[in-house]
């Protein structure tokens, strides 16, 4: 399955993802089933270190996740239990490194971890998984859920065991540089038009810079009034900027997908783009899970300490508005704001976007729980890639649609353009007449 | 030897030691693993205190999210009791002092009487809720009901002795109990929770300090939330 043209893009769905497969193919190579195992089994404890072993000693089977947890909430349906989705990693664990390893194998193990069985989890490790981390909230051992699922799935890329879209989205990235098709030619011609058709300078390989704005291939391909917002605010502030093509593409399919060599050659591109023009910042797109890949992963990847800040974009205008560089009109309307899990709950940066909402004077009305607790979209980690998991994606999405409705907000904005993508799927699906809006446009049409 | 006998003796000692053994091997086997080291910028450059904050956040119920509201005031309903009925009954502060020499004040006796009752009656219904929810019977397994026979057990059997007031004056065993049967029974079925809390998910009662520290550590290096 790995022909290209047998994954050609659907650009016209609401949801960009490939088009939905003629016949779907979840199983990658031609491994064995026993093969599979055993590289599973290699792959989850190559990662085995004191975190993770601690939290697989210490579940209590509370099931508290399972009501954080949107997926088992809006289905009532408990295979959808977070811990649960790691039982077959847990069995590996208890009967492969455990501290009773072998009393387990001897008394009172299960029947070793099988092939079937990993199939059967794939939907859990990857359909039904956003990795949103609001399991953590709830779990009274602090156990990291979403954190073991991203070591259970470099498990199941090692077994080749990964959902069709998400693999074919993944490879086309790490042979293309984009898993979306937006490639260095068609990131040329965008800005090109762009540019032209908005008048307005974006610079694309200055051999120096301040700052290097990476892009995500949604913005690329499906809102590129992002790229003309970020050319604009940051012409407005006077940066000395640059995007390159030698380093652009900020969504992580290596690492939603499960394959560490394909994240490290993803994140590596970033960052010998920016060494390569000399930034002091590498600014993330409007994009959760490449905050978390790059901000929290890449200085581990590049094996040493980044030799510049990294700062999702949010963040980047939250600074410059502290500091006064950027100057705001007030936008008169009420707005509620979803916060992205992997830039909010799990990436700390949970203030920056009401810093800039309060800078436009908007009347903020939240979302309960908002901020850190705030319900996940439904389509990260991947989720909203596979057209599988639609379904459940959409159920999920019902909580995003009561919330907004029930914030009474005029208008809806979020600093995640995958989110954005999975708002106008769900809105789509459901004929809903709301749409989420770009922070990071709305400043741009706010440029004082 | 009297069953007794047994219980004070050589049983309480081979129980203990498999408890203090397993747990240190327990402990080791966690402890063995490398820290995974981490290069990012930390959002905070204090993470030290991290760890225990994560300890102390994690024992209130959590802030914005819903939990099974009914069974987390059941789980500190009976764990509450159970640390009353452990550390300030009488006979078992005389116990320990008897064995690790130290002692402290002991609530009176209908209090004991009150919280066993309420623990027993929680670990019923935590039994019937792990029995009857869907969610808790697909995450459930022999480990999960073992250790609720062997915490129940001790209760049990305590409260089969209490049919009289105990006041150990000074607090040594008493020579002549009640019944040595039923006392014997009490202890062993105590050191059946001994030597199975090393083995299974008892042990959380020591390893839930290092799951909310290792979690708290790496998530206050980047501000996440726990």
């Amino acid at each position: 399955m790995t022909a290209p043209a047998a994954h050609p893009l659907d650009f016209d769905a609401p949801r960009f993802t490939i088009r939905r497969p003629a016949v779907r193919h979840d199983e990658q190579g031609g491994a064995s089933d026993a093969e599979r195992v055993a590289r599973a089994t290699q792959a989850f404890l190559r990662e085995l270190d004191r975190s993770v072993a601690a939290w697989m000693e210490s579940c209590v089977r509370c099931g508290h996740c399972a009501e954080a947890y949107h997926f088992y909430v809006t289905t009532g349906d408990p295979r959808y239990t977070p811990i649960r989705k790691l039982e077959p990693f847990r069995e590996i664990y208890r009967r492969e490194a455990g501290p009773f390893a072998w009393l387990h194998r001897l008394f009172w193990s299960k029947a070793r971890v099988s092939a079937a069985q990993l199939r059967e989890w794939q939907e859990l490790l990857y359909d039904a998984c956003t990795m949103c981390g609001r399991c953590t909230l709830a779990c009274p051992m602090a156990i990291d859920i979403a954190g073991l699922v991203a070591r259970a799935r470099h498990a199941m890329f090692a077994a080749g065991l990964v959902p069709h879209e998400l693999w074919a989205v993944a490879e086309r990235a790490e042979r293309e540089g984009s898993p979306l098709g937006a490639t260095p030619k068609v990131l040329a011609e965008r800005i090109a038009w762009l540019a032209e058709e908005h008048g307005v300078a974006i610079p694309l390989d200055r051999a120096e810079a301040d700052v290097l704005v990476a892009l995500s291939s949604i913005e690329i391909m499906k809102y590129p009034a992002s790229i003309v917002a970020v050319a604009k605010i940051l012409g407005r502030m006077g940066v000395a900027w640059t995007l390159r093509s030698d380093g652009y593409e900020a969504t992580n399919f290596g690492l939603l997908s499960g394959n560490l060599e394909w994240q490290r050659d993803m994140s590596l591109r970033l960052i010998r783009a920016a060494l390569a023009c000399g930034a002091k910042t590498l600014v993330l797109p409007e994009c959760g899970h490449a905050y978390g890949a790059m901000r929290w992963d890449g200085a581990n990847v590049y094996g040493a300490a980044l030799p510049f800040r990294v700062l999702h974009i949010t963040e980047y205008l939250a600074e410059a508005l502290r500091e006064g560089r950027l100057k705001l009109r007030p936008l008169r309307a009420s707005m509620t704001f979803h916060d992205p899990c992997q830039l909010a709950r799990r990436g700390g940066a949970t203030a920056a976007p009401r810093e800039i909402l309060a800078a436009l004077g908007v009347e903020l009305r939240e979302m309960p729980p908002a901020g850190d607790a705030n319900w996940c979209c439904g389509g990260g980690g991947g989720v909203v890639t596979m057209h599988r998991a639609d379904d459940l994606r959409y159920r999920a999405f019902e909580i995003k649609m009561r919330q907004v409705e029930a914030s009474g907000a005029e208008r809806a904005t979020t600093s995640c353009s995958n989110c954005r993508l999975t708002f106008d799927d769900g809105a789509a699906h459901f004929g809903w007449g709301r749409r989420i809006e770009s922070l990071l446009e709305l400043v741009a049409e706010q440029l004082d | 030897m009297e069953l007794l006998e047994f219980a004070r003796g050589p049983a309480l000692a081979a129980s203990a030691a498999v408890c203090a053994l397993g747990i240190a091997w327990r402990l080791y086997a966690i402890f063995r693993r490398p820290v995974r080291s981490d290069l990012s910028e930390p959002r905070h450059a204090e993470v030290g205190a991290a760890g225990w904050r994560a300890i102390l956040v994690k024992m209130l119920p959590p802030k914005d999210v819903k939990v099974r509201g009914a069974s987390m005031t059941n789980a500190y309903v009976w764990h509450i009791g159970l640390a009353v009925v452990v550390f300030g009954f009488a006979p078992h502060i005389g116990f320990i002092e008897r064995h690790l020499g130290i002692r402290w004040p002991a609530l009176p006796d209908p209090v004991m009487y009150f919280a066993a009752a309420v623990t027993i009656v929680g670990l019923l219904a935590a039994l019937v809720e792990r029995l009857t929810d869907r969610v808790l019977r697909a995450l459930s397994g022999f480990d999960d009901y073992a250790s609720w026979i062997v915490t129940l057990l001790p209760l049990a059997t305590g409260m089969a002795l209490i049919e009289r007031p105990y006041h150990p004056q000074p607090p040594v065993a008493p020579a002549l109990p009640t019944d040595p049967t039923l006392l014997a029974v009490h202890l062993l079925s105590f050191e059946l929770l001994l030597v199975w809390l090393p083995f299974g998910k008892l042990a959380h009662a020591v390893l839930v300090f290092v799951s909310r520290w290792r979690t708290g550590v790496e998530f206050a290096r980047k501000g996440a939330a726990l």
